[in-house]
């Protein structure tokens, strides 16, 4: 048998090996990989406001323009040079296109990552290549709960804070709550967000609530009418959902034509970024949630303030949560390299970074979780009204991180269903 | 004693009787709520079917760069009445603005891609026509990105202008409705076409042997142009009509593609009335499976495909075809 | 002749490890990439070759993936060898099942019921929360034979893992090609009747066939699954499916290199796409997509025959 099978793939190989070595890092700058959606349908709601935010904020650290009392120019006195790769294409292809990051374009470390699946395939990989990694936008809580990740960091909360802070909202300023119905996307999000919701419900009414109808409609299917006739034919008191980006544009605007809006109370956990497009659609006493203490119920401070006049004169619209999100993960990043002083090594730049609390443009994050790679910050929500046709919010409600979040060490399933020991609430 | 069970059998009948009427009621609206939802699903697949079971018993390709026809369209529709709203004038007209933007960019796009790649392609595979129409669908779908951007767009005015209709107790959007009406008319204009015009027995001749048509003088190349761009247009259709009810983002064609595939092959490739029914079935499945299972909504669609393959290999009205000898 | 060719067999899957070990890790990480979705395809090509196209080899990818996964990280059971076995025994078991049904159909038919049973998986996967839904789960690091290599090293075994598959597997595939069975495909697809008259089962042929390709796509799952690290039902999709016919067409069907070459360059040119053009790398695949079906139809190992005929004559 002859072997001329293997020439073409060694050639191709070679050729590739030898026109592309690793280029040789320049010492002046940062390299920062940055991996968000640029194509597909988390692109518009989540990938480009996040690179939008990444833009503002590097712009500013190479500045030097940053409020107080963030300051210095660049991270580590180097000007930061972001490297772009879009997070289309599944874990697999995520997986190789972060060690081309590492390998090929040397990158000194990278934020990325909206896809739960993708943060919980990168973190070994990122282990293995020995590289600071900061996930900005995913939800899941099985990345820190599964396993101990030296180079790994997440600077925001879990979903779980969103439906465990949803339950208990609704559960103190809903009369007489008896029923629940939700409507929620088929896959790892939306099936969590449920499950977390109802279990802290079950846990707070000690089990006196009643699920009318549980609706998983498959994800960017962008047609809900007849999960929004399910929703009517069997009504609850609440109506839950995590719908996010175009879906809820859809759900908003289908809903809100066949009056389910105004006849059934509705939750949307992660409702913000519908605010700015379809405000008009959303009637008064909708509870809207933002994934944490981003957008309309961010605490004042000089760098939100800086973040919000800043974001929309740039980009023509005020920023919403993954905006803040990834905001938070670069200055995270910043901190922690000021933190550990100057030309410091990695593990001493992650030395810095565990248990680290610092301010973002949402306030306080606490990097206190899986073992001090796992932010828990606030969570807030808030009733939508309006004054003088200004989108506002009434019975604002704030809940403390520890409220929220499962303590150090718990996973987040079995901490509810236990009860939510050692939760500390105001 | 006996007074006393008396009085309880009483009881206990009424209450039977009344909870018999509540689940009756129940039953009735449930019922009612699936016919309509599966209707109005229906009638949506159906508009996205239509374009693509034609183009395929013509042409023998299976487009998969319809959903790019439809996204298309939809971003052309919600773009052009983003503007004419911003402008001010009669909402009314926004319907025609709707529907006409999509129809000229569907136009001009299904030209585009028939004279400028397709027609040098006929007569391969029907497997490589697919990724071919793939490859084209990859690049439109960078094509629309950097036309139109990544921020979504909205048209949502004319789907609230209509109002909603309360039947039984249950809110609908009257805008669905409409789709019914449209989706009908297009199966009728189809039909009329096909059945009752020269040039659509000229299709029809076309659909049934290519080269028979070819040797009895048809001008098929021409009727292949005028096929395409009726899909294209069609596709484009679909999209527009859907933008109201949803934002337009980037991707939305890629997740109706399979969908309306499932429709076409249930009906069997290449039958307009094969993709009505097929549309009819999928979209009442769905919409029962939402009201009565939810849980099984993700592959209800699947699973009626299976069924009806494996009892009719060709699809439902599959139009025959000669073996080889 | 013999011996020679097994020999040069040896080198040649020596040649190919030291290549891995030698080139960058993030290129060495491709190669065992493309070398799994290689595997995969040559079952691709092994249909092709008798006419049908599966838009639904994801199906037994996936299995193949999770059988891995789920055997590493909830039995404990860590060997390659074992999970090879048990991830072939997997998909050939739900191929004999589904092949049953399946293999009466063709065309058209044949490419979207393969892909409505491919979709179904999906469906069950993302309804599993044990298995992470659609977040899927990660995969442990594999051992052999009692062997537990180090972090450093355990890259290595996958890559050694890969090369040894592909040698195994190509050169298995290339005696079947040129075998009675092997040629009984071609015939297939010419003419079915007269295969019949011939005296063979048309059924029989293809339902063969049909059961390689899937043994092959859950070997070539499991690889993939093993050098990634991680699954999910995405693996399932028709999307993935439709990549392996994507990598078929752009490597050819006259050889059982071809689908390794169409891999590594479809690997290649991915990632090279992301890197450029990170805005339009969906408008450079299908650019190429197209170049290559109107100007290679029949695949880039048509210019490799074309050159080795040259150089003959």
């Amino acid at each position: 048998m002859r072997l001329d099978s293997l020439k073409p793939l060694s050639l191709a190989c070679a050729v590739a090996a030898g026109t592309l070595v690793t280029s040789v890092q320049a010492a002046e700058e940062y390299k920062l990989g940055l991996v968000t959606f640029l194509s597909g349908a988390a692109s518009g709601p989540f990938g480009i406001p996040a690179k939008n935010a990444a833009d503002l904020v590097i712009d500013a650290i190479n500045d030097g323009t940053l409020p107080a009392p963030i300051s210095g120019k660049g991270i580590d006195g180097r000007q930061i040079k972001p490297i772009y790769v879009d997070e289309a294409g599944g874990a697999t292809k995520q997986t190789a296109e972060y060690r081309n990051l590492v390998d090929r374009e040397g990158v000194d470390s990278i934020v990325g990552y909206i896809s739960s699946g993708d943060c919980l395939a990168i973190p070994p990989v990122a282990e293995e290549l020995k590289t600071l990694t900061v996930l900005f936008d995913c939800g899941t809580p099985r990345v820190f709960e599964e396993g101990d990740y030296k180079y790994v960091f997440r600077s925001h909360s879990t979903a779980s804070m969103d439906n465990i802070a949803a339950a208990r909202y609704i559960n103190e300023t809903v009369d007489s709550l008896k029923s629940i119905s939700g409507i929620n996307q088929n896959y790892s999000w939306g099936h969590d967000s449920w499950r977390d919701f109802t279990e802290t419900l079950k846990v707070l009414r000690s089990g006196d609530i009643e699920i009318t109808t549980e609706q998983f409609p498959k994800l960017f299917a962008g047609q809900y009418g007849a999960e929004i006739s399910a929703l009517m034919v069997k009504p609850a008191d609440v109506v839950h959902t995590s719908f996010w980006g175009g879906d809820t544009d859809a759900l908003v605007l289908q809903a809100a034509a066949r009056g389910l809006l105004e006849d059934n109370q509705m939750i949307f956990t992660a409702g913000e970024t519908a605010l700015n497009s379809l405000g008009e659609h959303l009637p008064d006493g909708v509870i809207i949630g933002a994934r944490g203490p981003f957008g309309p119920f961010a605490p004042e401070s000089e760098l939100n303030t800086w973040f919000q006049s800043e974001f929309t004169k740039r980009f023509g619209t005020p920023p919403t949560y993954p905006a803040y999100h990834m905001a938070q993960a670069v200055i995270g990043l910043k901190l922690a390299y000021d933190k550990a002083g100057a030309d410091a090594t990695t593990e001493q730049v992650i030395d810095a970074f565990e248990y680290m609390e610092f301010e973002g443009p949402g306030g306080k994050v606490s990097m206190n979780r899986g073992k001090g790679h796992q932010a828990a910050t606030e969570m807030v929500y808030g009733r939508l009204t309006r004054s003088n046709g200004e989108i506002g919010f009434t019975d604002v409600r704030r809940y403390a991180a520890d409220c929220v979040n499962p303590p150090e060490g718990a996973i987040t399933e079995e901490w509810i269903k236990a009860g939510m020991p050692g939760a500390k609430c105001d | 004693m006996t007074r006393h069970v008396g009085r309880a059998e009483l009881s206990l009948c009424s209450l039977l009787r009344a909870f018999g009427a509540k689940v009756w009621d129940v039953v009735m609206t449930q019922l009612l709520a699936i016919i309509i939802d599966g209707v109005v699903y229906a009638s949506w697949l159906f508009i996205i079917a239509a374009g693509l079971t034609l183009i395929y018993g013509v042409m023998r390709i299976l487009n998969m760069a319809h959903g790019s026809f439809y996204a298309i369209g939809a971003y052309a529709g919600a773009g052009m009445v983003g503007w004419y709203f911003s402008t001010g004038s009669v909402p009314w007209l926004s319907f025609a603005v709707l529907i006409g933007a999509a129809l000229i960019a569907g136009l001009f796009i299904g030209l585009l891609i028939e004279r400028g790649l397709l027609r040098f392609m006929y007569g391969r595979n029907e497997v490589v026509m697919i990724l071919v129409t793939y490859a084209i669908l990859l690049i439109l779908e960078d094509a629309i990105k950097l036309i139109w951007g990544v921020e979504p767009y909205f048209a949502y005015q004319p789907y609230s202008l209509l109002g909603r209709t309360k039947l039984a107790g249950l809110s609908f959007a009257n805008y669905d409705f409409m789709l019914i009406v449209v989706s009908t008319l297009i199966g009728l204009a189809l039909w009329y076409g096909l059945n009752r015009t020269r040039n659509g027995k000229l299709l029809r001749v076309v659909i049934h042997d290519r080269e028979i048509a070819q040797a009895l003088g048809i001008n098929v190349s021409r009727i292949f142009t005028i096929t395409f761009l009726i899909g294209a247009g069609l596709g484009a259709l679909a999209g527009a009509l859907t933008a109201p009810g949803l934002s337009v983002v980037p991707g939305i064609g890629i997740e109706v593609i399979v969908l309306a595939f499932a429709v076409v092959v249930i009906g069997g490739l290449g039958s307009v009335s094969g993709a009505l029914v097929g549309a009819l079935i999928v979209g009442l499945a769905r919409a029962a499976a939402v009201h009565l299972y939810p849980e099984v909504e993700l592959f209800v669609i699947y699973a009626v495909m299976g069924l009806v393959l494996a009892i009719r290999p060709q699809g439902l009205f599959a139009v025959a075809s000669a073996r080889k000898i | 002749m013999q011996t020679k060719s097994i020999l040069l067999l040896i080198g040649g899957a020596l040649g190919l490890f030291v290549l891995g070990l030698l080139v960058p890790e993030w290129l060495s990480y491709l190669m065992i990439i493309a070398m799994g979705k290689g595997i995969v395809v040559l079952g691709v090509v092994l249909l092709m070759r008798a006419g049908l196209v599966s838009f639904g080899q994801g199906l037994y990818y996936c299995i193949g993936a999770y059988v891995a996964g789920t055997l590493t990280q909830f039995a404990g059971i860590s060997d390659v060898l074992l999970i090879l076995l048990a991830s072939i025994a997997a998909s050939v078991l739900v191929a004999a099942l589904v092949g049953l049904l399946l293999c009466r159909y063709r065309g058209i038919f044949f490419a979207m019921f393969s892909m409505a049973f491919s979709m179904i998986l999906y469906g069950l996967l993302v309804r599993s929360s044990v298995l992470g839904s659609t977040d899927g789960f990660n995969v442990l690091r594999p051992s052999l034979l009692g062997w537990v290599p180090s972090d450093d090293a355990s890259s290595d075994l996958v890559l050694a893992v890969a090369v040894v598959m592909v040698m195994i597997l190509g050169s298995l595939m290339w005696l079947y090609f040129r075998s009675l069975s092997g040629y009984a495909g071609e015939a297939v697809r010419e003419n079915e009747i007269r295969v019949e008259y011939l005296g063979t089962s048309v059924f029989r042929i293809i339902y063969t066939k049909y059961l390689i390709a899937a043994a092959l796509a859950g070997i070539g799952g499991t690889v993939t699954a093993l050098v990634s690290g991680h699954v999910d039902p995405e693996m399932a999709y028709w999307t993935t499916s439709g990549e392996f016919v994507f990598i078929a067409l752009m490597g050819g069907t006259s050889h059982v290199a071809a689908p390794m070459v169409g891999a590594g360059l479809f690997e290649l040119l991915r990632t090279y796409a992301f890197a450029i053009a990170p805005y339009t790398w969906q408008m450079i695949l299908g650019s190429t997509l197209l170049l290559i079906i109107i100007f290679l139809p029949s695949g880039l190992w048509s210019l490799v025959s074309r050159f080795s005929r040259q150089a003959r004559g």
